[in-house]
C-alpha cells in the first residue's frame, strides 16, 4: 500500500498529537521535575545491608532503576519489585549495565526486619539501602519524591507509610532520564532500557 | 492447641492450582484466591481474589477472616497526586452482573499479624463475609513473591 501525501500528513499529525499528549502527561505528573532542570542529577548517600555507605557515584557508567518503598508493604512494593526482577532476568547479558536500587522510606523497621533478605527474594541484583531519617529525607528530596509516615492504630507497629510508587531511571552519567509510573509492565521498561543500552 | 488444627487446615488445602477452582455462594462466584509468599511472619501478607455477582442484586464484601492472620482487613491502594497509600476499605462493592477483583494496585486483603510464614505452594483458608450472601470459606493458594497472579490457562487438569 502506498500512502498518499494526504495520508502521510494525517499520520504526521497523529504522531504530533501523541507527542503533545505524552508531554502533557509528563508535565501533569506532579512527581516529574520541571523540564527546565534538564541536567537534574539525583544524589544519595545511604548505607547498604552491611552498613557500607553507597552513593550514586559508585554506579557511574551504569543505568540505575531506583524505587522508594518499604518492606511491610504487601501490595504496591512487591508488584514493582517483581517487574524490576523480570526486567533484570530479561536483560540477559546486558543486566550488568543496570543497577536496580530499593531505597527504604521506613529504614529503621526495614533494617530490623531484614532488607537484603527481602530484596534478594525478588532478585539478587537489587540493592537495598536504608539510611537514617536525615539521609532518607535528603535522598527523597533529591529525587523529588514524597513519603510520609501515617499513624494507623490498626497497622503493624501503629503506622504505615505513603510514598511515591514510581520507578526512576538514572543515566550512566547520573542524569535523571525518566520515570515509569506505577504499574508500567516489565516489557515496557525492558524495551525502554534496551533502546538506551 | 491451635497449631494442629492450623496444620490440618493448611495441609487440607495444600494442593496445586487451587487458585483456579471456582466456589459459589448464592449468586456469587469466587475465583483466583491467591497470596504472595512471605519471609517469616513479621510483615503483613496479602489476599487477592475475584468475585463475580451473577445475580440481579448488588452485594458487598464486608469482611475477611483467616487462621493465618490475627488482624485481616480490607484495604484499597490509592495512587493520588503521585503518592500511593492504602486506606482501610469498609467494604468492597460487588455490583449485580459484575466482576470485582481484589488485585495488585487496588483492593486487597491485608493480612496483618501473620501466625505463620506463608510458603509458596502451600495454601490457607479464608472466610469471606458478604453483606447479603453471607459467609463462604475458600482456599487461597500461596504463589511466589514475584507472582502477579495465578496462571490458570496453563494449569492443566
Ligand atoms: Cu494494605
Amino acid at each position: 500500500m502506498r500512502l498518499t501525501t494526504f495520508q502521510k500528513a494525517l499520520w504526521a499529525a497523529a504522531g504530533l498529537a501523541c507527542l503533545a499528549y505524552g508531554t502533557w502527561v509528563l508535565v501533569a505528573d506532579p512527581a516529574t521535575p520541571p523540564r527546565a532542570e534538564a541536567a537534574f542529577r539525583p544524589v544519595f548517600s545511604l548505607p547498604d545491608a552491611e552498613g557500607r555507605i553507597r552513593t550514586e557515584a559508585d554506579f557511574a557508567g551504569k543505568h540505575l532503576l531506583v524505587f522508594f518503598g518499604f518492606t511491610s508493604c504487601p501490595d504496591v512494593c512487591p508488584t514493582t519489585l517483581s517487574e524490576v526482577a523480570q526486567v533484570m532476568d530479561d536483560l540477559g547479558p546486558d543486566a550488568d549495565k543496570v543497577q536496580p536500587i530499593f531505597i527504604s522510606v521506613d529504614p529503621a523497621r526495614d533494617r530490623r526486619l531484614g532488607l537484603a533478605a527481602y530484596t534478594s527474594a525478588f532478585h539478587p541484583a537489587i540493592l537495598g539501602l536504608a539510611g537514617d531519617e536525615v539521609q532518607t529525607r535528603a535522598a527523597a528530596e533529591s529525587f523529588h519524591i514524597y513519603f510520609e509516615r501515617q499513624d494507623d492504630a490498626a497497622a503493624p507497629d501503629g503506622y504505615t507509610m505513603s510514598h511515591s510508587p514510581a520507578l526512576y531511571l538514572i543515566g550512566p552519567d547520573g542524569d535523571w532520564l525518566r520515570q515509569f509510573a506505577y504499574g508500567t509492565p516489565a516489557s515496557d521498561i525492558l524495551n525502554d532500557l534496551r533502546s538506551r543500552l | 492447641m491451635r497449631t494442629p488444627i492450623l496444620a490440618a487446615l493448611l495441609s487440607l488445602v495444600g494442593l496445586p492450582a487451587l487458585a483456579c477452582e471456582t466456589f459459589t455462594i448464592g449468586n456469587l462466584m469466587i475465583e483466583h484466591a491467591w497470596s504472595r509468599a512471605t519471609i517469616g511472619a513479621d510483615r503483613p501478607g496479602v489476599l487477592y481474589v475475584e468475585i463475580t455477582n451473577t445475580g440481579s442484586v448488588d452485594d458487598a464484601l464486608i469482611g475477611i477472616a483467616t487462621p493465618v492472620a490475627g488482624m485481616p482487613m480490607l484495604h484499597e491502594t490509592v495512587v493520588m497526586d503521585g503518592v500511593a497509600s492504602m486506606p482501610h476499605a469498609m467494604s468492597v462493592p460487588v455490583p449485580a452482573g459484575q466482576t470485582v477483583a481484589l488485585a495488585p494496585g487496588g483492593y486487597h486483603g491485608m493480612l496483618m499479624g501473620l501466625t505463620t510464614t506463608l510458603k509458596e505452594g502451600e495454601g490457607f483458608p479464608v472466610t469471606l463475609t458478604f453483606r447479603d450472601a453471607g459467609e463462604v470459606t475458600v482456599p487461597v493458594e500461596v504463589l511466589s513473591m514475584r507472582a502477579e497472579g495465578p496462571d490458570c490457562e496453563h494449569a492443566g487438569q
